[in-house]
């Protein structure tokens, strides 16, 4: 059993929605137990993505609710922060409540983002306190960078009357824009045009100093060049409050892949160098960046099987994303976990409900974790609406066998049951 | 080995591509007869699939397929079920199903013509695989050139992709056709024929112009360096691309001095949409600095060349007096263009038969 305070060898006894014991040598809790077998595995608080898109409303033919919370879960997360860009944008109480009323019933727990502007148009600022009175905990216009300097520092000093987090997807579009992939050597050979790590920077360094400036919390999503690394790494030292992701795709696939042409590996950020991908895996190790995120994105199979220029970009990763990080990063087990699991917990603000520790009268919201289980990734086999993993063929190492969400096994043996 | 597609034109290979320049000398010969027409390719069927506009490419593909005695099936985006939303993946695999051993692809996007090659080779995998006869395919026929795989074996090869301009990236006929005018033009003019197959050793070419936005410049460094050439890339910054790390060239921003001392000068078409882009200040300033005005052409030395892949903008790259000197050879490109493509498609669906007859 792993969790923040440490590891162990012990059976956890589940009644109800909560952990009722954790001791070696537990015999059962009576009749009608049910017993899940969790020998060589790990036992650890659910994974909390921080990061997905779950589609609904507006874009069920890419995924739902129901379909994602599916997947997230046989990728051993009980909790995922489900991204405001739906149609319409999750920028109003109306839509968080419809977001909250669809994910019941669902086998994780889903927590709406809210959108920082109204439309994520990046000019008028939605409705963060009402959003917030319903639970909303992060605010971002993912998927868009808010451009305006001004509107970011009025979100910002807003949001900390709140209590709640402002994310922001760090790009600045007048110099990404209108590029595919990493702009370099490789874009130059391949003729298409590029988005230099430079625009992530930019933006990186602009919410840092707005950050310092106004004392708010910050939360940055899906890092994925070492210049930005480098900037969080600076305003940690200084102090500023701010946290950072990195999605799976960017610790473990370079620019490279774009080589094919295959639309599947177009995303933003776009995957960069192996350098970057160093530099990321540092930030991990050294503790300036807090979370492994998905940026789960599904798109059907049309919205990828076209011009590189017309491709959706995004790619899903609720059930690689653990395969990846323990197979391979070559960290161990309990800082995976700490990256996919109590730390993103916090900064969703769902400490205490997810995230652990594993202790009696805790939320019994758990997953069992094969270390050492190989397998394949069969891209058909995906239970999320959408295929458009970057990883089909891929062989992982380590995988989810049961995961227990409020008390109830939702994956035993690696099937979902509902 | 040739190549099952021409996508960029390092398929080919220093060797594959003298081979080309050697099959289009006779297909120069075969445009001379009264009736310029052999039957290569009879029984084939070249479908031309431009999904951005180009007239003259087009053309030339289809005079140089119709001159082979190949079948021509045309479809441009502008009279295309495109405008009734079939997207390109079925527009392709529906002509496909049409029977065609060769497409012409133009996109507007890098990287088209490559992705088509996949849906054809997975979609022939697939039939192979559901087939008749029990033959067990063993599918995924990966990439050009796979010798495995039973329907290799058993049957003919899928069709053929050849890359005639995609986005940025390459557009391999050009660039060979480029390669034969200079090569037969300095022939044809100073009489010495340079040993084989660097037919280009020793020359010293300049490539003017929108470099970052232009395919027929990454198909021509690749190819002129391929067959010995010294390449000097002529642009403003803005007009290069974000990195030339790896790239067998110079760079000049000097356009006199660059100009003395080429061999061959190769002007690139500019954009008037570059300036809204803020990659140049004005159309004058461009002329001024980077333009083949006749004053810079007084600087060209005597068995210079001076090339441009057209549509030409006289007064903007090069000034109309110079287009129309003898050290201009742009209508020589142009008449190079179908004797060229007409050996790429032979090279690629020919079945080894005698050209003539």
């Amino acid at each position: 059993m792993v969790d923040a305070s440490g590891s162990r060898r012990a059976d956890v006894l589940v009644k109800g929605e909560v952990v009722a014991a954790v001791e070696p040598g537990l015999s059962g809790g009576g009749h009608g137990t049910v017993v899940l077998d969790a020998a060589g595995c790990i036992v650890a608080p659910g994974l909390v993505d921080l990061h997905a898109h779950l589609r609904e409303p507006g874009a069920e033919e890419a995924e739902t609710i129901e379909t994602g919370a599916r997947a997230a879960a046989l990728g051993g997360y009980t909790a995922i922060v489900a991204m405001p860009n739906t149609q319409p944008a999750t920028d109003s109480a109306a839509v968080v409540r419809q977001v909250l009323d669809l994910a019941k019933g669902a086998c994780c727990d889903v927590r709406p983002a809210g959108a920082i502007t109204v439309g994520r148009e990046g000019r008028l600022l939605a409705p963060m306190a009402e959003m917030a009175a319903l639970g909303v905990r992060i605010f971002t216009d993912d998927g868009n960078c808010v451009q305006d300097a001004s509107v970011m520092r009025r979100a910002l000093e807003y949001a900390s009357g709140l209590g709640v987090v402002i994310a922001d997807h760090c790009e600045e579009p007048a110099l990404a824009g209108a590029g595919w992939m990493n702009e370099g050597e490789l874009s130059s050979l391949l003729g298409l045009p590029g988005r230099p790590a430079v625009s992530e920077e930019i933006v990186v360094r602009r919410d840092l100093a707005l950050a310092r400036l106004t004392g708010a919390r910050l939360h940055l999503l899906h890092l994925s060049c070492a210049l930005a690394v480098a900037a969080v790494r600076e305003a940690r030292a200084e102090g500023v409050a701010v946290t950072a992701e990195v999605a799976p795709h960017h610790l473990v696939l370079t620019e490279e892949a774009v080589g094919s042409y295959d639309p599947v590996f177009k995303v933003n950020p776009p995957l960069r160098t192996a350098s970057d991908l160093v530099a990321l895996l540092a930030g991990l190790v050294d503790g300036t960046i807090d979370a492994i995120a998905t940026d789960h994105a599904p798109h059907p199979l049309e919205a990828k099987q076209v011009a590189f220029s017309e491709a959706a970009p995004g790619m899903v990763g609720l059930e690689t994303a653990l395969g990846i990080a323990l197979g391979e990063l070559g960290l161990p087990a309990e800082r995976v976990l700490a990256l996919m699991s109590w730390q993103p917990a916090a900064i969703a603000g769902l400490a205490g409900f997810h995230g652990g520790p594993v202790a009696p009268g805790a939320p019994a919201n758990l997953c069992v974790i094969d270390p050492s289980r190989r397998w394949k990734v069969v891209a058909a086999a995906l239970a999320s609406r959408s295929h458009n993993t970057p990883f089909a063929g891929r062989e992982l190492t380590g995988k989810v066998r049961h995961t227990i969400f409020a008390g109830e096994p939702v994956v035993i043996a690696e099937e979902a049951q509902r | 080995m040739t190549p099952q597609h021409l996508l960029s034109v390092a398929d080919l290979g220093p060797e594959g591509i003298d081979e080309v320049l050697r099959l289009a000398d006779t297909f120069v010969e075969v445009g001379r007869r009264p009736i310029p027409r052999v039957p290569a390719l009879r029984g084939k069927t070249v479908a031309s699939a431009f999904f951005e506009d180009s007239t003259r490419t087009r053309l030339s593909f289809e005079a140089a397929a119709k001159r082979l005695s190949a079948d021509v099936m045309t479809f441009t985006s502008s009279s295309s079920s495109l405008n009734k939303g079939e997207s390109l993946r079925d527009t392709v695999l529906t002509l496909e199903a049409m029977g065609v051993d060769a497409f012409v692809i133009r996109h507007s996007c890098a990287g088209v013509p490559a992705q088509v090659a996949g849906w054809l080779e997975s979609a022939g995998a697939a039939s192979a695989a559901a087939g008749p006869g029990g033959a067990g395919g063993t599918g995924g026929t990966s990439g050009a050139g796979g010798a495995g795989g039973a329907s290799a074996v058993t049957g003919p090869r899928g069709a053929s992709v050849l890359n005639a301009g995609d986005g940025a990236h390459e557009h391999p006929t050009q660039a060979l056709l480029d390669c034969f005018t200079i090569s037969r033009e300095r022939e044809r003019r100073f009489g010495h024929s340079p040993a084989r197959p660097a037919v280009l050793s020793g020359l010293r070419i300049a490539i003017v112009g929108d470099i970052r936005h232009s395919r027929v410049a990454r198909s021509n460094v690749i190819a002129f360096s391929t067959l010995g050439a010294s390449v000097t890339l002529v642009a403003p910054p803005t007009l290069l691309p974000p990195s030339l790390c790896g790239w067998p060239v110079e760079v000049s921003h000097d356009m006199d001095g660059v100009v003395a001392k080429s061999d061959v000068v190769y002007l690139l078409r500019l954009q008037s949409e570059r300036m809204n882009e803020q990659f140049l200040p004005s159309l004058r300033e461009y002329t001024a600095t980077f333009g083949l005005t006749a004053e810079r052409a007084r600087l060209l030395g005597p068995s210079a060349l001076v090339m441009h892949p057209g549509p030409v903008r006289r007064g903007i790259e090069i000034a109309a007096e110079v287009a129309d000197s003898p050290c201009s050879v742009i209508t020589t490109q142009v008449a190079n263009g179908v004797a060229v493509r007409m050996a790429v498609l032979y090279l690629l669906l020919g079945s080894g038969a005698q050209v003539g007859a």
